[in-house]
């Protein structure tokens, strides 16, 4: 089998979707930094799903749903973005080995379960896991370049086959996605602007009443329902709370790890606008990201010593997160540029 | 965070890997830092993997004391829980329960147990084996 390597710069990023958008994109001769990425996509944000259960528990979401990053960095930067499913594995495979000869770099949707080069206490099964493509070697295992390591990897097909066709919750169904022609020069200063005040409106949660599961409203909602466990057995409080850390630390590096992400985009945009309140704003969202590790910490001693703490003031941390994150919010949209 | 702040603390469910995040540096700007794992994330990972590990304990004994299948240890073993399988085989959970007694399990006609198989990615005769050690 013949060796295949397309040019690409393989970057190490906090999270897989901006770190593959990120990574394409550099590839493509359009410098583009991870926080930049995330930052255009609007993609911050706070969702708990009480109806979609990982392990029995709710799904806690700390940015928008798989596939939106992409999308949305697409759209702005109008670039076009070539995405395909497939119903039939063989047939995705063939397809992916055909964009790789044709020299394109291929963005892939698959189950974090069935990669074998993840850590064992990693491999759970989350279906929405971004890696890109970049190759095949002459033993026929493909070459990728999954963001979140630090070098690049390869996976055996078979393996990649099941992981791109792993069903379930959020199933890939071999989703596959390329990039088109990247235009030559692109103002990044209107799009910075119109992202950050979408994100601010986001930040309030649906307008919709009794919905109360997204934004400032779900945070308040969670810590709601952090102080009602003590009406539950403790087993299921240590769970829940453990479960909480998890989505927010470990799984794409959650809540705390996201805030620390926007905030390098606002300093990154202070820097490439030459406004001195994106800055100042960029040093709020770390603190609101400081809060959020507060409250893991928090979280985690109640699991460790249920003695030492009270499940009243671990809500308490979580309702200064919905403060802080209402004040971001406000000054975002009172930011001069928008008057 | 600053950056100096940026917690090393070799969590044993990193293997050896790092992970990037963005903090502070003395200017006042963001860089990447790669870090080597957080104690208190390790803490909550760990409980999680303990509790599956558990599980894994408790379902392989049920099967040798003839309470469950040995469809209930492969499924801790590969991480599903019942609603996630229902999702992966197109069973429904109510179907999935009744296969975890064993001698509803020992009756499914193979192209069921090919379902599950298929699933964990094992062979017919690894699904109904179970092992006396995990």
């Amino acid at each position: 089998m013949s060796e295949i390597v397309n040019h690409l710069i393989h970057q190490q990023s906090s999270h897989c979707e901006t770190g593959v958008v990120a990574n394409m994109l550099s590839s493509k001769g359009f410098a583009m930094s991870e926080p930049m990425a995330f930052g255009l996509a609007s993609a911050l944000t706070f969702a708990y799903l009480p109806f979609v259960k990982i392990g029995g528990l709710p799904l806690i979401a700390y940015r928008m749903p798989p596939k939106t990053i992409i999308k949305t960095v697409a759209k702005k930067l109008n670039i076009e973005l070539i995405t395909r499913k497939f119903s039939n594995p063989q047939k995705g495979m063939q397809a992916l080995d055909q964009a790789l000869e044709e020299g394109h770099i291929v963005g892939l949707q698959t189950s974090v379960y069935w990669l074998p080069y993840f850590p064992e206490d990693m491999r759970f099964h989350f279906n929405a896991h971004n890696l890109t493509v970049y190759g095949k070697n002459a033993q026929g295992d493909y070459l990728i370049s999954d963001p979140v390591f630090e070098e690049v990897v390869t996976c055996s097909p078979e393996s990649l086959q099941r992981a791109r066709f792993a069903k379930g919750a959020l199933a890939p169904k071999g989703l596959m996605y390329i990039l088109g022609k990247v235009p030559e020069k692109i103002d990044l200063a209107p799009q910075i602007y119109k992202s950050l005040k979408k994100t601010a409106k986001m930040m309030n949660g649906l307008p919709v009443p009794g919905v109360p599961f997204f934004g400032v409203k779900g945070i308040r909602y969670l810590a709601k329902k952090i102080s009602e466990l003590e009406n539950k057995p403790s087993k299921y409080a240590r769970l829940y709370l453990g479960h909480i850390v998890r989505m927010q630390e470990e799984i794409g590096t959650g809540g705390a790890g996201f805030r620390f992400i926007f905030a390098s985009f606002l300093d990154e945009a202070s820097k490439l606008t030459g406004d001195s309140e994106l800055f100042e704003l960029s040093q709020f969202t770390t603190e609101i990201g400081d809060q959020w590790r507060a409250f893991a910490v928090q979280a985690v001693l109640f699991c460790k010593d249920r003695k030492s703490i009270s499940l009243q003031d671990i809500s308490a941390v979580l309702i200064k997160c919905a403060e802080m994150e209402k004040q971001l919010q406000s000054r975002l949209l009172s930011l001069s540029a928008f008057k | 965070m600053k950056a100096k702040q940026v917690p090393q603390d070799n969590s044993p469910s990193y293997s050896g890997h790092k992970k990037l995040v963005y903090a502070v540096n003395d200017s006042g700007h963001y860089t990447g830092i790669q870090s080597s794992g957080w104690e208190v994330e390790n803490f909550a990972t760990q409980m999680a993997v303990d509790d599956l590990n558990e599980q894994t304990l408790t379902a392989i004994k049920d099967y040798h004391d003839g309470k469950a299948s040995s469809l209930a240890y492969h499924m801790c073993k590969h991480r599903f829980d019942i609603s996630a399988l229902a999702q992966c085989t197109g069973f429904f959970q109510w179907q999935i329960r009744r296969h975890l007694l064993p001698h509803i399990f020992s009756r499914l006609s193979q192209r069921k147990l090919k379902n599950y198989s298929a699933a964990f990615s094992i062979t017919i005769a690894q699904l109904t084996r179970v092992p006396e050690h995990p």
